[in-house]
């Protein structure tokens, strides 16, 4: 097998239960060196439970993760470890350490797993920061730049150790127009230029459709759709039509009530009680 | 309380395992936390403990003046101050002060996603947050309560002379003969004790927040709850087996 078909992640009937409620229903998918995988999806699919899953932070009810040939289920935490500083991940929320400035954050890493200088630390610090279109914010604490600023240095920091995978949960939401295809080019670039293979979270379709190798579609805790971006485009499924010409009305349902939510993860079910009752202590 | 027991077992492998395996927890970060654990609290408890020394040397001398016994006003500040009132009542104030603040910032970590993504970075949150802490409340706690106790009774001295007819030498003299070192000893035992509840308490709380601000407020007021009642309770059988046993 050469090594460009070799594949960097490999998922195998993940099976994953909340109490009654099933958010993962058997995904199989498999992820090859150098790829662009997008993984779309409406609001509580189980798009950012099935990261976690494959980042190793939750653990599967069945089925199997592979990360670099390995399975990321049975290890220990030494082992898990071992295989995260190979790669990087941008949280949805940035998830910078609010007590460190930006360049420190973006340090973090390095100043952990390798044993570089100071100076070489610092370099790489502005190198990164300036491929995200922030240099000169090395200073600032994350509480002080705006959300879209924290999304970039979080990229930053997840690419410092300039690992072969990097997982992005929704990089460009937040971002302008013009920081998004900044973001994605960087994303076109590593993965074209160094081989780097990522997994991407989004439902932003411009950005999808401009950096995906290949596009997964997730429904009700299973796999929709899947396929080249030509292919997801011309799909037959209506649901997928719906989804990526963002249409209000179609044969996705509209979740607007507590009941439309089953499947959300973090909705728990509440008792039901009348407008006047829940108001009660409200209205004087 | 499984939590709290994994935490403490946690907490010993990676101060007593994991550095002879090659993860040595880094030695800045404890000192960040000294500061902000013992240094930036000793005005407060310098106020507290001039007060209490004060205090414990007026209600003496009241009782003990009925008694023609005012003699004895600095061998019970000293006693009291070395052995109870010193550790409790530094304890009281850093848990106010510090354990609450921990809970708070290690809560707000948690729900801010911050824990998960040092995980994901494969930077043990036990070994990077809560052992500086830890490490750094066993030395300033102890630390603490010494200047509690200098001030404390420096507090005694001031109302013995300025009040009552002492002189200073006749002060420092009974004060030295009442107390022994055992009593100074068993104070610092106490504080050491006190220091490892209020802070595995502390961040206990703070790394199991559920529930967003809310739950950072919840876990906070309970983690200063429970660290006053658990180290109230063990002061009283700390003072049982060291005085009241043999």
């Amino acid at each position: 097998m050469n090594p460009e078909t070799k594949p960097v992640v490999e998922v195998v009937d993940l099976f994953r239960k909340f109490g009654s409620r099933t958010v993962i229903d058997g995904i199989s998918l498999t992820v090859y060196r150098g790829e662009t995988l997008v993984i779309m999806g409406g609001s509580g699919c189980g798009k950012s439970t099935l990261l976690r899953h494959i980042i190793g932070v939750m653990k599967p009810n069945a089925g199997s993760v592979k990360i670099f040939g390995d399975e990321i289920t049975a290890m220990n935490d030494r082992q898990i470890d071992d295989i995260r500083r190979r790669f990087g991940m941008l949280f949805q929320s940035g998830a910078l350490l609010a007590s460190l400035t930006v360049g420190e954050n973006v340090a973090l890493p390095l100043l952990q797993h390798t044993d570089m200088s100071a100076t070489e630390v610092e370099d790489t610090v502005t190198q990164k920061l300036q491929m995200v279109g922030l240099s000169g914010f090395e200073n600032l604490k994350p509480a002080e730049i705006s959300g879209g600023m924290r999304k970039r240095v979080g990229l930053a920091r997840a690419l410092v150790l300039d690992p072969e995978l990097l997982f992005s949960d929704e990089p460009t939401s937040g971002l302008d127009p013009i920081m998004t295809a900044v973001v994605d080019k960087l994303t076109l670039e590593l993965t074209k230029r160094s081989g780097m293979t990522a997994v991407v979270v989004t439902h932003d379709m411009t950005s999808a459709f401009r950096i995906a190798t290949r596009m997964i579609m997730l429904g009700r805790g299973k796999i929709i759709a899947q396929g080249t971006p030509d292919e997801i485009r011309t799909h037959p499924d209506p649901e997928v039509q719906q989804f990526i010409n963002g249409e209000p009305d179609g044969p996705m349902p509209l979740n607007l009530s507590q009941d439309d939510h089953e499947h959300h993860p973090h909705v728990k079910a509440r008792p039901l009680v009348s407008a006047r009752q829940r108001f009660r202590h409200k209205i004087p | 309380m499984k939590n709290f027991l994994r935490l403490n077992a946690s907490l010993l492998y990676w101060i007593f395992v994991a550095p002879f395996k090659g993860q040595m927890f880094k030695i800045s970060p404890i000192f960040r936390q000294m500061v902000f654990i013992g240094v930036r609290a000793t005005p407060m408890v310098a106020l507290t403990a001039f007060s209490v020394g004060v205090t414990l040397a007026m209600q003496a001398a009241h009782s003990l003046q009925q008694l023609g016994a005012e003699i004895y006003v600095p061998d019970l500040v000293m006693v009291t101050l070395l052995r109870e009132m010193g550790p409790v009542l530094i304890a009281v104030i850093v848990i106010g002060r510090s354990g609450s603040a921990v809970a708070a910032e290690l809560g707000t970590m948690k729900v801010s996603e911050e824990i998960e993504a040092l995980e994901v970075m494969a930077i043990n949150p036990i070994s990077y947050l809560i052992v500086p802490r830890f490490l750094a409340m066993l030395v300033m706690l102890p630390a603490l309560t010494i200047l509690g106790n200098y001030v404390g009774v420096f507090g005694g001295w001031a109302v013995c002379h300025f009040a009552l007819d002492f002189n200073t030498a006749g002060f420092v003299l009974r004060a030295l003969e009442s107390a022994n070192t055992w009593d100074l000893y068993s104070g610092m035992i106490k504080s050491a004790v006190f220091a490892w509840i209020i802070i595995t308490i502390a961040c206990n709380a703070g790394l199991h927040v559920e529930g967003g601000a809310e739950g950072v407020g919840q876990a906070t007021t309970s983690s200063v709850v429970q660290a006053l009642l658990a180290m109230l309770v063990t002061n009283a059988l700390l003072t049982a087996v060291f005085f009241f046993g043999a």
